[in-house]
């Protein structure tokens, strides 16, 4: 069971308990017209399916945190369209939808350690390190003479992810990328060296 | 290191908060206002159903001078005005601080249409000295301090907004949800306008229209949405204003709220008190909009959550 809450402690970030299901505060406006009441402006979303609402409260009323956690766990392999982690503490396996992980799966490679989040103890989803290091597995030579700056071509990693890299990025390379908005960072070591 | 930056960020703001300061005091100065200081600190702030007073040892810290103000008024100091910090509990926001500057001025023997001239002049005077008039540029939209400023009943402004009339209908929930929602936002563009007589219910310490009793001589000033001033006809009448006060005090109770002591000294100077208006108007808002800032911390040095 979460913690009660009043009004007075929303704000963006949040995470509440509505209806059993676990909602995080991603818009917050607090309003109080002339010498009226304090009004409350929230846009709630649903943490599992992503949906989203506009909901006003006053002062005096309660509100539940969720109960929430989070757990480090490794992440082990795909079996159709689950995924397999391993909590890190207790060795316990877990399982999450390919929905549930979300964008996430385009930097996920064997034995990465992710933050898993639990709701009421069951999974819900991860958070990914900022930076990961993947394989380039695919990508053309870069047009030789074509050296304007900026320049970039596709590539594949090894999660099928494609991305746009530098020209003289080469099958093999192991890239640095930055999860947040999923580019490309740096080479971190050039193929066969 | 980095506090270091964000105040210097703030520079041009903090630099506009100065020249607004200046500018509203040259204005009430020489227009024949007295400028007073009033305690921070009450024993007994106007009971509001609405407004939390922060304690200190035992007393309020003010959400408002006006109690002050109107015992200064009944002693015979005509015109008055008074710039300082006021706190209510609670109230943080990207227009609300708990602890902000509030403007007050009052004039003796006049009614809250003389208030609405000097908004008038007082703002026009700012937009002058800054440089600002006509018209200047907010958040990406245009605003104007000439011309005439529309001047708009409460009622026909939820008729139009939120197609409702809040006089005939006594719904204090409804009200507050649709103001903020519906009417608010669309008010004081491109020219500030003047929201006029509240249904009675939401009088606050101003007095009821003789020309129709079901409203208040109350108004607010908007501004690109954004509301700027709140002032009235006050209410001089004793025993009115005491029966108000308890019946508010009787609605915190209910409500589980503190209930700071009734206001007697207040009370009483209200029998020498034939006619006066009063205004408070926010000036971290003013600088915020003439200063053209995102949201109010940008105004001020350091916001309610500043560290140690």
């Amino acid at each position: 069971m979460g913690a009660t809450l009043t009004a007075s402690d929303l704000r963006k970030g949040l995470k509440l308990e509505i209806d059993g299901e676990p909602y995080i505060i991603v818009d917050f406006e607090f309003s109080k017209p002339g010498k009226g009441q304090a009004l409350y402006r929230c846009r709630l979303k649903n943490m599992i399916t992503g949906v989203q609402f506009d909901r006003t409260y006053r002062s005096g009323d309660k509100f539940l945190a969720a109960d929430l956690e989070e757990q480090e766990m490794e992440y082990l392999y795909k079996d159709g369209t689950q995924y397999h982690f391993m909590n890190t503490a207790t060795y316990e396996q877990v399982e999450l939808s390919e929905d549930a992980v979300g964008d996430a799966k385009n930097f996920l490679t064997e034995n990465l350690k992710v933050d898993m989040l639990l709701f009421k103890g069951s999974p819900i989803g991860i958070s990914l390190p900022n930076f990961v290091e993947l394989k380039v597995t695919q990508s053309d030579p870069g047009v030789k003479g074509d050296t304007a700056s900026g320049a970039t071509k596709p590539a594949t990693l090894e999660t099928g992810y494609q991305i746009q890299v530098p020209l003289f990025i080469e099958e093999g390379d192991i890239l640095k990328l930055d999860t947040r908005t999923g580019t490309y960072v740096e080479r971190v070591k050039a193929a066969g060296s | 290191m980095m506090e270091r930056m964000v105040l210097a960020a703030k520079r041009p703001y903090l630099e506009m908060r100065s020249r607004i300061l200046h500018g509203l005091r040259l204005f009430f100065v020489s227009r024949g206002f007295l400028e007073v200081q009033t305690p921070v600190r009450t024993p007994a702030p106007a009971p509001e159903r609405h407004i939390d007073p922060v304690e200190s040892e035992g007393w309020f810290l003010n959400t408002s001078p006006e109690l002050y103000m109107k015992r200064l008024l009944a002693a015979g100091y005509l015109r008055i005005f008074q710039m300082g910090p006021v706190f209510r509990k609670g109230e943080r926001g990207s227009r609300h601080h708990p602890e902000f500057t509030l403007l007050e001025w009052y004039r003796a023997g006049d009614d809250y249409t003389a208030l609405k001239d000097d908004c008038r002049e007082l703002l026009r005077f700012l937009c002058r000295e800054l440089g600002r008039y006509p018209e200047f540029t907010f958040r990406g939209t245009p605003l104007r301090v000439d011309g005439p400023w529309p001047d708009v009943t409460v009622r026909h402004a939820f008729l139009r907004y939120a197609g409702w009339d809040p006089v005939e209908e006594d719904d204090p929930d409804r009200f507050d949800l649709d103001l903020v929602e519906k009417v608010e936002p669309r008010l004081g563009f491109p020219t500030p306008l003047f929201l006029s007589d509240y249904p009675r219910r939401e009088a606050a310490l101003a007095r009821i229209k003789p020309s129709d009793p079901t409203v208040a001589e109350r108004f607010e000033l908007y501004w690109a949405g954004i509301e700027l001033a709140n002032g009235f006809s006050e209410l001089t009448d004793r025993r009115e204003q005491e029966e108000r006060f308890l019946e508010t005090l009787r609605q915190r109770r209910e409500a589980g709220l503190a209930t700071p002591p009734l206001p007697r000294r207040f009370l009483e100077s209200l029998d020498h008190l034939d006619q006066a208006a009063g205004i408070a108007l926010g000036v971290d808002r003013l600088v915020m909009i003439l200063s053209d800032a995102p949201d109010l911390d940008q105004v001020v040095a350091f916001p309610p959550e500043h560290e140690p």
